[in-house]
């Protein structure tokens, strides 16, 4: 398997803060990763040094072979970085099918005066449909976001990151919020889109949810990796242990 | 000529200049969201521009095309302030320019320092001509505001208008669409502040005041921030009154300072959110949306 994303040695550094500590992993074409910590474990902040919203102190991050540390957010989004965030921003002045089109639409709005010259959205709105159905909230698609459950908006998320058709999707605690019943089902839609080719990485605190779907784990403590493969050896490694369960291990200088 | 009076041609071409000018701002402000409180500098930079220009002997189409050019090249400039700034610093940014502006008006000589720019030529159309062109221009900038909004820019506009972190999030460049904004709209400004200059003939530094630039602003907010036809009646309505009822004139900041005031009491969409609240709805739009909550 070729490597999709190819995280080196970053360090994100906040005055005296070390957020995260040369950390380095990399994703696999088609895999679905999960990437975990407990509470205060930089995760975040690494996909945000990933998606841009943070700039690293040192390190680099290729897709696909190039270097994305330099790039801003939206040069990262249209090369094929497509990304959930945590807190659900859905445009509130558009319905459900408007959020997904405009995202569909982005090779209109690649230029502010290529977009000037370009009307009619139906081609867009027909795809934003079958996304919305592909995440199972066409019902709502005619919805202000501003009326819907926290279900719909974190699939909303999901179906408009979906809409840049990105070589990986990058999800921010997409369960978090969510009964039991809502987590299992979406857990259960991004194995399908893993299933269908996409390749996925999973930031999230859901355990049971990530040991189920993800085929491979990276765990991050304090902003330091600590561990990196199988569900079941990570999980069983002392280091993560103690990560999660406060057991007195000597990984500390890890 | 038409069966109208001397005085209601000056009103309709007054009139058809104040759309121009509040649909410049409401591009920036209405359709991108972004504030600008110094909207009446780019307005006086295109009127200055124009009288120069055709007081130097150049044709009324070359004073009208200098000030769209300085006026956009100016507010593209300061559309670079706005990527860095927060929206409530831009408005003080905006604000500041307005000041700028107007304290630059007041030192320089050459255009006519505190006295002002005297003796503008005329458009030589006559005033009933004069009003067709400036209704003929009007008419362009109602359109092409009708289009912006119905095209992928005024879409990418809704969204950069209501979150800008997330509209970077779906690949859109909030800079570059940001500056188009600045640069159309105080474009569009600078060829209402050349029809203003031939309009009036003379021009001086208070005329783009702080208190235009809050007029201009009054009449976005009160016609419906982003609503094309909303500021269109606003602008139409604010203008022309002052002018109409000459008692009024006296109190305009009162007027638009209480019509701000009830309109945000009221119907913060100003006059488009209140058409909406009075027009009977379309039963079939967005009803899904309340079942889901």
């Amino acid at each position: 398997m070729s490597k999709l994303l190819e995280v080196s040695n970053v360090r994100v550094q906040f005055g005296g803060v070390v957020a995260v500590n040369d950390v380095s992993f990399s994703l696999n074409e088609g895999e679905l990763l999960g990437f975990i910590g407990p509470n205060g474990a930089g995760k975040t902040t690494m996909m945000r040094a990933i998606t841009g919203v943070v700039t690293p102190t040192s390190g680099s991050i290729l897709l696909a072979g190039k270097e994305l540390v330099t790039l801003p957010i939206h040069s990262r989004v249209r090369m094929g970085l497509g990304f959930s965030q945590q807190l659900v921003k859905p445009f509130r002045n558009m319905t459900v099918l408007e959020n997904v089109a405009l995202t569909v639409g982005s090779h209109h709005t690649g230029s502010p005066l290529s977009a000037l010259f370009k009307v009619g959205r139906e081609d867009e709105s027909t795809r934003a449909r079958e996304l919305l159905e592909l995440v199972g909230i066409s019902d709502a698609a005619d919805a202000d976001p501003s009326n819907l459950p926290l279900g719909y908006l974190k699939r909303l998320e999901v179906a408009r990151a979906l809409a840049l058709d990105p070589t990986i999707l990058l999800l921010d605690e997409p369960l978090a919020g969510l009964n039991h019943a809502e987590a299992h089902k979406l857990a259960d839609m991004i194995v399908d889109l893993n299933t269908a080719g996409r390749s996925i990485i999973l930031i999230e605190h859901n355990l049971g949810e990530v040991m189920r779907i993800c085929s491979r784990l990276v765990v991050q403590d304090n902003g330091n990796k600590i561990a990196d493969g199988d569900p079941e050896s990570v999980m069983n490694t002392s280091a993560v242990r103690a990560a999660y369960l406060g057991e007195n291990t000597d990984h500390a200088a890890a | 000529m038409l069966g109208l009076s001397g005085y209601e041609i000056s009103l309709i071409t007054s009139m058809g200049i104040a759309v121009i000018f509040a649909l410049s701002l409401n591009l920036i402000t209405g359709f991108c969201g972004q504030i600008s409180l110094g909207h009446a500098a780019f307005y006086g930079i295109g009127a200055y521009s124009s009288a120069m220009l055709t007081k130097a002997g150049m044709p009324l189409g070359v004073g009208i095309l200098g000030a769209v050019i300085f006026a956009g090249l100016v507010g593209l400039a300061v559309g670079f302030t706005s990527l860095r700034v927060r929206h409530d610093f831009l408005a003080i940014t905006t604000m500041g320019v307005g000041f700028l502006f107007i304290g630059i008006m007041r030192q320089w000589d050459f255009v006519g320092g505190e006295m002002g720019v005297s003796g503008i030529p005329g458009s030589g159309l006559g005033k009933p001509g004069f009003m067709f062109l400036v209704l003929g221009f009007g008419v362009l900038t109602v359109l092409f505001s009708l289009h912006l909004k119905r095209s992928w820019m005024g879409y990418a506009f809704d969204a950069i208008a209501d979150d800008e972190d997330t509209a970077r999030v779906i690949g859109l460049d909030v800079s570059r669409y940001k500056l188009a904004a600045f640069a159309m709209g105080t474009a569009l400004a600078g060829l209402a502040g050349a029809l203003y200059a031939h309009n009036v003939r003379f021009i001086d530094p208070e005329s783009f005041g702080f208190v235009e630039s809050i007029t201009v602003l009054a009449m976005v907010v009160i016609g419906g921030i982003g609503s094309v036809f909303g500021v269109i009646i606003a602008a139409a309505l604010l203008s022309v009154l002052p002018l109409w009822i000459q008692f009024i004139d006296e109190y305009k900041l009162l007027l638009y300072g209480g019509l701000l005031f009830a309109m945000m009491r009221f119907s913060p969409g100003g006059l488009a959110g209140l058409a909406k609240q009075i027009l009977p709805k379309k039963s079939s739009l967005k009803a899904s949306g309340d079942t889901k909550a």
